[in-house]
């Protein structure tokens, strides 16, 4: 008897237990959530994260490539559908053909190139997978100049750290903008792509020039990229933290994963 | 000589502290993954087999909502689930357009970049725990003399006699070798070396800058939404056997299964198996 009641309030003191830790569990999940120092501490992972994909791969090891019969037959849209700026809207009528990427900030020879300028670069051709930070994926056929050999013509200080692109979009009333490092800047498949599926790069998909970086999430790959801007220092963009995503969504800025 | 002395008072050591240590922390750590993950997967509630998969392909696999009801969709089967999945009300009474209600979620509300965070940094105490585990498993004999499934046991009669025991609820060593009777080894083997590694291999296939550094990943899985799918899969499995964990736990004298995977002592003197428990 006394062992059965004690069994029983030890019994009750575990559901107790057990449903008070569930409770806890997601109240306390939500409060961590919220808490700067916790934040922060998470934020040291994604840093690890970064080190860890750096430390496992040699800085130009590619990302997959795939073949013609493995293109999406429809690639999603999402983001932008179009430049917004009224400077873009103007190249839009008249099809880009007084269009110019500038390229600026620490170069020793900020320039400026057009769409028939670039197409007379030598070009890379990849298919290649791109993935949204929500899950989803989608594969096409990319053709652009790579970012490395712009850089070089510009030459890019030895001081910067950072590669900015400014984009026509306005997201919400905010305008778009993204940036990698340099590792990623002059990586072989690091393109700025002005074709894809074998067309002239159409204006939902970025034209005229969109960034292809491989190896990171899909909001990394801005379109309608209209200048760009080498750097060693990201705090003075904007929010801060090196990308619209980053700033608007506090989305890490390395999109590795 | 210290567990025949606990026999002779009626208990036995049965769980090593590695493994306690591992049960709990893998415990909370999975717990964290599994809600981080559903917000996740909220992002984009579906799932497609290949290389590649959006909302212009064809999902083998989808929880969504119509306005005004919840569903889940496998193939061509879909069934309605308001209120639970696809659409649900929060705890402020307010409809929610979203697979997973937020007290399966962390955080509660819709916030990728924060579950995200969540489950990219606890994924490491989940991998490393697990290797932890495994090794100084193979070193202080748990898998060998724990786990491993002896030849005896493998024999029909054997497991037959194993599951009717489990169909009336008759639990315990049935073999007198180890703690763990067959259908225990069973599942502890598929989740410890099958379930969970696939878990942690299928998550770092979706990663783009894992599929440049390791690209055999996605050979192994199929293309990176096949690891996707297979990533959701084997979580739902894990939760499943953790459902059937659980009520075993209950079902065979909760009390002292919870002591000995705390204390590491369980009592032996009561068979069949704490009785009186059950009630």
């Amino acid at each position: 008897m006394t062992d059965g009641r004690k069994l029983l309030r030890r019994r009750e003191l575990l559901r107790g237990a057990t449903l008070g830790s569930g409770a806890l569990i997601l109240g306390g999940c939500d409060a961590m959530n919220e808490n700067a120092t916790f934040r922060s501490a998470l934020r040291g992972a994604e840093r690890l994260n970064q080190l860890t994909h750096r430390s496992l791969a040699d800085r130009a090891t590619l990302a997959p490539e795939f073949a013609l019969s493995d293109i999406s037959p429809i690639f999603k849209t999402n983001g932008s559908l179009t430049g917004t700026s009224t400077e873009y809207l103007a190249h839009l009528q008249t099809n880009f053909a007084n269009w110019r990427l500038r390229i600026d900030g620490m170069v020793a020879n900020p320039m400026d190139i057009g769409l028939d300028g670039l197409r007379a670069m030598p070009a890379r051709t990849q298919i290649t997978r791109h993935d949204c930070v929500e899950g989803w994926s989608a594969i096409a056929q990319w053709q652009g100049t790579p970012l490395r050999l712009l850089l070089q013509q510009a030459q890019l200080s030895p001081r910067a750290k950072y590669i900015v692109f400014h984009c026509a979009d306005n997201y919400g009333a905010r305008p778009y903008y993204e940036s990698i490092d340099l590792i990623d800047a002059f990586h072989p498949q690091t393109i700025l792509a002005w074709g894809m599926n074998g067309e002239t790069l159409p204006v939902k998909y970025g034209a005229p020039v969109r960034l292809r970086v491989e190896r990171q999430l899909g909001y990394k790959q801005a379109k309608y990229v209209m200048r760009i801007e080498a750097t060693d220092d990201l705090s003075k963009f904007h929010g801060g933290k090196g990308g619209y995503w980053e700033d608007v969504g506090d989305y890490e800025w390395y999109a590795g994963i | 000589m210290d567990a025949r002395q606990d026999m002779k008072q009626g208990a036995a050591k049965r769980h090593r502290l590695s493994t306690r240590i591992w049960h709990w922390l893998n415990a909370c750590v999975a717990t964290i993954l599994l809600m981080s993950g559903l917000m996740i997967f909220n992002a984009h509630p579906q799932l497609y087999w290949g290389d590649f998969g959006s909302r212009e392909d064809y999902a083998w696999l989808q929880i969504d909502d119509t306005r005004t009801t919840g569903f889940v969709r496998i193939g061509n089967t879909s069934v309605e689930t308001t209120g639970v999945l696809g659409l649900s009300l929060d705890a402020k009474e307010n409809v929610r357009r979203v697979a997973f209600p937020g007290w399966a979620t962390i955080p509660t509300g819709y916030d990728l970049a924060a579950a995200r965070r969540w489950h990219f940094a606890f994924a490491w105490f989940f991998a490393f725990g697990l290797t932890a585990f495994m090794l100084i498993s193979l070193v202080n004999g748990h898998i060998r003399k724990d786990l491993h499934v002896r030849r005896a046991e493998w024999s029909p009669r054997a497991l037959w006699r194993a599951i009717k025991n489990h169909a009336q609820l008759r639990f315990g060593d049935d073999n007198g070798l180890s703690h763990y009777n067959i259908l225990q080894k069973f599942s502890y083997i598929g989740v410890i070396f099958l379930l969970l590694p696939l878990l942690i291999l299928t998550g770092i296939t979706m990663s783009p800058a894992m599929n440049a550094a390791w690209p055999w990943l996605l050979d192994i899985f199929g293309g990176r939404q096949s690891a996707r799918s297979l990533h959701f899969i084997a979580a739902a499995l894990l939760t499943l056997f953790v459902i059937v964990h659980l009520i075993m736990v209950l079902l065979s004298g909760p009390i002292n299964g919870i002591r000995s995977m705390v204390t590491g002592r369980h009592v032996t003197k009561s068979k069949p198996e704490a009785a009186g428990d059950l009630a």
